[in-house]
């Protein structure tokens, strides 16, 4: 790893002063420092948001904030999220080993947007909020691409809110050696309708399938989506699984999805 | 460079390290104790599993500075003086080693299992045991020893 | 079982004696030695498959903070270091030598592999040393890959040396009994497979410290090595032309090697000789991302078998054409593995009247490919195992009645086959009946209705194998092409209170040598095995031996053990004779103690001890003092483990998915020092295989770069990925050591691949599925039952 400075942020406006000086922000670093290690990223100065007091989960009636640097094995074990949306329990139960969830937030997945990692599966299918140091980003205008999104350059993830609904289900096809989502499906019925968001597959990124989505308003069911086809050209093709292959996961583990709902 | 201070199986130690210093190297470089090991890269094998402030975690994925202030806890740390720890010694009564390069992080994995869940089922415990990699056994005796393990450890 | 009258003696199974300083963390690995003053090096290896180097530019890196040296294949080729050797070679089908281009530790001129070691640069701090290889410029002019196996012949010429890419063309067995066979057969049964290349992933990676010792000018290097005398001899004699006597490897703690560790690599080297130019102790610790790119790799081959049966089903004969991919150098083991390792196996555990093989090994600009666990054994019993129940298939035959009915039968042992082996003991029914009855075969039709009612595929597959291992004996090794013995050493020394060092020349990276041996010991001389200690793995301490592959530890290295206690026990009793007054020929060993025959005349192992090295009343007329003996034992055949194996699989049709739900298995190994040890050697075999036929795949692109280049994209088995397995045996001991053993190491990745893979084919069978290769990923079991199913609706 190259030389790099470490320094702990007090507060969000702390780090956010510190990444506008060119600081990279340290969460959970369950991606980062793997990416340093390999000298695929070198930032000169480290920011640890450890003490930034971002870390915690709060029922606000309809919804659910979770402060970004929570971590996946605390969503998991939250009496509060698995009473509210049991399916955001069990997807950060089923995020990488107990190790990653002991050290990994919710904050630096979303604002990492990888394209296999699932916590975007959750924020786009409950159709979420993202807190920012500076404003509120819905779900649907956050995720705009590969590891890309929404956020400024020095804008940081306070929290993410997820509305309350205990229909509905995350299910992960993961990829056989990383153990990521090679296809990852979430399907919740939400206030505006039902909403069906995938990672691991597209090759933009998570993203909302609207066909399957209006089949299933039309009707709640897993035979619902049987003639539903998914563009296998707009899915990643890899050694793990074709872009058809891919597609075909998709239709499938929705169905599976949505008969966990 | 930060001076990081922690305790360390039971001890309080400090040293000036490089800001990058990953806890792993603080371990077996810094202060010597070699039974933490490193088998990837990625953060995948698990090797490097100790415990921090009682929870599993990848010691190769988190900076030494992270750590400041935490209790560490690694593989030399659990047994209490001649009398193996109860997990170390059902791995011991049930073969569930054979190289040792992958046990360290192994066994630190297997007693926060436990800690975790008491009475874990074979499933339980081979999906608990994902973030560790072993090419030796087969993991068969890795889950009867775990099993074993739990028993000893009062569950 | 032979003798076994203590507790913790032979056919017990004694808890590890090894285990503690494991499980406490005491374990010391190469990589967690460290020496005063040592340097680390960091090697810039190729980002190219294949290129020509035009320019190496290191001044800036020469300049930055800490490096203390930058070395390149000029220097190398400067001080005249040679490359590592190929330790075994054969004879070409027209009586030409295999062609064998030279290995510079450092490329000189050109690389041949993405990981191909370029550049050593050496500094005080490893991030030092990865900081000023940033700052190293090398030009390369990119030359075509050749990556595809198949097409290897018409690729462009990798190394001067070798016309056509093809390292050596070898054959073996009667080209027209096979070709008259498949002639006149009733029955021609058909089928090409692909065995997989896989990348060994030992958990420890390797790693090399070398320390320099001007004051007598010797060397010790301390190594992630299967067989340190090895390493010794070809650093020494071969590369950096350094008397044996003046370089000492050790090999402490080794975690895993399953053939990676066997060969010795340019960096171990690299490290030796820039420890005496630099006058400072240099180390090095592979990353995993280095370990994929530069261990030997394993398998990577494609074969073509036909086999004849006639009207009744019994196979009258077999060919097979091998193309194995040996990779950009010939690596240590890489001849043997495809040819020697390999074709004579062919015969399974089968009476084939008429075999023939042909075995091309070819050039590609992949990492070099080596014995992996099995070492081309896995190879040619996946294709007998594959080619078997395809041909029960064809002839419409239950898999395991026709394996049964083409079994050797036991009393035609010992068995020549036409591929050079001659079996000397063994008995296939009893295992298969064994495993059979463990795996509930006859209930199989009702488990698979019970899947297909929940939607899924059921399929159970078989796979009946034998092996040969405990290789051997030295003399026909030679005359195949082996350039080193395979005997096995061993001293016994017994201390003047009676405790007992073991000097092997074998190695332990995993398989417990501490305690069986110890128990071999302890049984034959009737100590507690706490006195027994064996000592392993440095080359100033142990006598010449060969280390530890091929499944050879015991049934090599345990037998010159026993023959040195049996040498212990010898003298000791003219000992006791002379104590006892006694003539030699009437004392008697058991228990720990010799006693006159018929009197109560006795004298303790400890006593006896004592007297030979303060040896007051002594039989100095007929003996030295001391009592310390060493054996050099050749044997005199291979030993041929067998067994067989069943998997038991369902498949989820919708996705593919291939989930493992039962495995038993029932080998002979002959007799069994401790059978926990077996089993665990059995289970992680098994593991193995099971990665190979469901999970793991070596993947370069049509570029040359490997893609499954971590733990990201190369699958290794997980526990979740595994259920326990039925383990249980039979016995017929082996006939040539005195132990009775076999061999248990690799078995389990020899039977494992093909009985898995025969069940996906039997699960799929139904709808018409004939083949599948390895891995059986989801995508791939997918697309078959896809294509099975258009296939049907046309």
């Amino acid at each position: 790893m190259h030389h790099t400075t470490y320094m702990k942020a007090g507060n969000t406006d702390d780090a956010v002063a510190r990444m506008a000086d060119g600081g990279q922000l340290l969460a959970g670093g369950m991606t980062l420092i793997p990416t340093m290690k390999q000298r695929l990223a070198n930032p000169e100065t480290l920011v640890d948001l450890a003490g930034c007091g971002l870390a915690g989960i709060e029922d606000q009636g309809d919804s659910i904030r979770i402060g970004a640097m929570t971590r996946h094995a605390d969503v998991a074990g939250s009496d509060l999220v698995r009473g509210a949306i049991p399916a955001l329990a069990a997807l950060a139960g089923g995020i990488g080993d107990r190790q990653v969830r002991n050290r990994g937030t919710i904050g630096g997945s979303v604002a990492n947007n990888d394209p296999s990692a699932c916590y975007p599966a959750a924020v786009l299918g409950l159709g979420g909020t993202v807190h920012t140091d500076r404003r509120d980003i819905a779900a649907d205008d956050f995720f705009t691409g590969m590891f890309e999104t929404a956020l400024d350059e020095d804008e940081m993830i306070t929290a993410v809110s997820f509305p309350k609904t205990g229909k509905a289900a995350y299910v992960k096809f993961p990829n056989p050696a990383s153990r990521y989502a090679m296809v990852g499906v979430f399907v919740a019925s939400a206030v505006d309708g039902t909403r069906v968001a995938v990672t691991g597959a597209g090759s933009d990124g998570v993203f909302r399938h609207a066909g399957m989505e209006a089949a299933l308003d039309a009707g709640f069911s897993a035979g619902s989506l049987d003639g539903i086809t998914v563009d296998a050209d707009e899915m990643i093709s890899d050694i793990h699984a074709s872009g058809d292959y891919r597609a075909h996961l998709v239709r499938e583990i929705a169905k599976r999805a949505v008969a966990a709902c | 460079m930060t001076m990081v201070n922690l305790t360390l199986n039971g001890k309080q130690v400090s040293a000036d390290v490089p800001d990058n210093t990953l806890l792993v190297t603080f371990i077996r470089e810094t202060m010597g104790l070699t039974g933490t090991h490193v088998g990837c890269d990625t953060s995948q094998c698990g090797a490097c599993v100790v415990h921090v402030d009682g929870e599993s975690l990848k010691s190769c994925t988190m900076l030494a500075a992270g750590a400041e202030g935490a209790s560490v806890t690694t593989i030399e740390g659990i047994a209490d003086g001649d009398s193996l720890h109860p997990m170390q010694q059902a791995f011991h009564e049930n073969h569930g080693l054979q190289c040792g390069f992958c046990t360290p992080g192994m066994v630190m994995s297997a007693i926060e299992l436990v800690q975790d869940n008491p009475n874990p089922s074979e499933t339980e415990i081979r999906e608990g045991l994902e973030g560790n990699i072993c090419r030796c056994t087969g993991y068969h005796n890795i889950v009867k020893s775990v099993q074993a393990g739990a028993k000893m450890m009062g569950g | 079982m032979p003798e076994g009258s203590i507790k913790d003696g032979i056919g017990a199974s004694v808890r590890r004696k090894e285990d503690k300083r494991f499980l406490t963390g005491s374990g010391r690995y190469t990589a967690d030695i460290t020496r005063p003053g040592q340097l680390h090096v960091h090697f810039i290896r190729s980002v190219h498959a294949h290129a020509n180097i035009k320019a190496i530019r290191k001044d800036a890196a020469a300049a930055a903070e800490g490096v203390v040296a930058i070395f390149t294949g000029e220097d190398v080729a400067a001080d005249g270091i040679g490359g590592p050797i190929c330790g075994w070679v054969v004879t070409n089908r027209d009586g030409s030598p295999t062609n064998e281009p030279p290995h510079p530790i450092l490329a000189n001129g050109a690389v041949r592999y993405v990981g191909d070691h370029v550049v050593a640069v050496i500094a005080e701090t490893l991030e030092q040393a990865m900081n000023a290889a940033e700052l190293v410029e090398i030009d390369y002019e990119v030359l075509a890959p050749v990556v595809d196996l198949a097409h290897a012949g018409s690729g462009p010429q990798i190394h001067e040396n070798v016309p056509g890419n093809m390292y050596f063309d070898f054959e073996l067995g009667d080209e027209a009994a096979a070709a008259a066979a498949l002639d006149s057969a009733a029955t021609v049964v058909e089928l090409e497979v692909r065995n997989n290349r896989l990348i060994p992933n030992a958990m420890e990676p390797r790693a090399a410290l070398a320390e320099y010792d001007p004051i007598d000018d010797s060397y010790t290097l301390f190594t992630t090595s299967q067989n340190p005398h090895l390493t010794r001899l070809v650093i020494g004699a071969f590369m950096l032309s350094i008397p044996e006597s003046k370089l000492r490897v050790v090999a402490p703690d080794v975690g895993g090697g399953f053939g990676s560790k066997i060969y010795v690599y340019p960096e171990e080297a690299v490290c030796t000789w820039a420890s005496k130019k630099l006058q400072r102790p240099v180390k090095w610790t592979a990353d995993r991302s280095e370990s994929f790119l530069a261990d030997a790799h394993g398998r990577d081959h494609i074969n073509k078998v036909r086999m004849a049966l006639d009207k009744d089903n019994r196979i009258t004969g077999l060919r097979v054409d091998t193309v194995a991919n040996i990779g950009s150098y010939l690596s240590a083991f890489s001849v043997v593995t495809p040819t020697i390792l390999h074709a004579p196996l062919l015969s399974g555990c089968y009476r084939i009247p008429a075999i023939y093989t042909n075995v091309k090994g070819m050039a590609t600009t992949t990492a070099p490919v080596d014995a992996y666990r099995g070492a081309g054994r896995p190879e040619a019993t996946y294709l007998l195992e594959r080619v078997m129940d395809t041909a029960a298939r064809q002839v419409g035959m239950d898999p395991a009645e026709f394996r049964r009915m083409n079994f050797i039968p036991k009393d035609a042992f010992p068995y020549q086959t036409p591929v050079a082996l001659q079996y000397d003991i063994g008995d296939y029914e009893p295992p298969l009946d064994k495993a059979l009855e463990m795996i509930d075969y006859k209930g199989f039709e009702a488990r698979r209705a019970e899947a297909a009612s929940r939607g899924k595929y059921r399929g159970i597959g078989l796979s009946s194998y034998i092996e040969a291992c405990g290789i051997a004996p030295s003399a026909v090794a030679g005359a195949l092409g082996a350039r080193v013995g395979l005997y096995e050493s061993a001293t016994v020394r017994v201390d003047p209170t009676g405790t007992v060092n073991v000097f092997t020349g074998t190695h332990s990276h995993g398989q417990g040598h501490d305690t069986t041996f110890a128990q071999i010991v302890a049984d034959k001389l009737g100590v507690d095995i706490g006195s027994v200690e064996i000592i392993h793995g440095d080359s100033d301490r142990i006598p010449f031996g060969m280390g530890s592959y091929g499944s050879r530890s015991l049934a090599v290295g345990g037998a010159a053990i026993a023959k040195a206690v049996d040498k212990v026990i010898e003298k000791s009793k003219i000992i006791a004779a002379h104590l006892m007054e006694a003539a030699d020929a009437d004392v008697v060993f058991a228990d720990g103690k010799f006693t006159v025959a018929g009197t109560d005349n006795e004298k303790g192992f400890g006593e006896i001890a004592l007297a030979a090295y303060v040896p007051h009343n002594y039989p100095h007329d007929r003996l030295e003092p001391g009592l310390e003996e060493t054996a050099f034992y050749d044997p005199l055949n291979f030993t041929y483990p067998s067994g067989t194996h069943i998997a038991e699989v369902e498949i989820d049709p919708s996705t593919g998915v291939v989930e493992l739900v039962d495995w038993a298995c029932c080998d002979d190994f002959g007799n069994l020092i401790n059978p926990m040890i077996v089993e665990g050697q059995v289970h992680g075999g098994i593991a193995q295989g099971v990665g190979q036929a469901l999970l793991e795949n070596a993947h370069y692109d049509e570029t040359g770069q490997l893609i499954t280049a971590s733990y990201m994209d190369y699958c290794m088995p997980r526990a979740d990925d595994l259920p326990n397995f039925k383990v249980d045996y039979t016995v017929t001991a082996c006939t040539h050591n005195d132990l009775g053993v076999k061999g248990c190491g690799e078995a389990g990745a020899i039977a494992s691949p093909p009985a898995l893979i025969n069940a996906v084919i039997d699960a799929l069978a139904p709808l018409g599925v004939t083949d599948m290769s390895m891995p059986a990923t989801p995508e791939k079991v997918w697309r078959a039952i896809n294509d099975a199913q258009t296939e049907a609706a046309e």
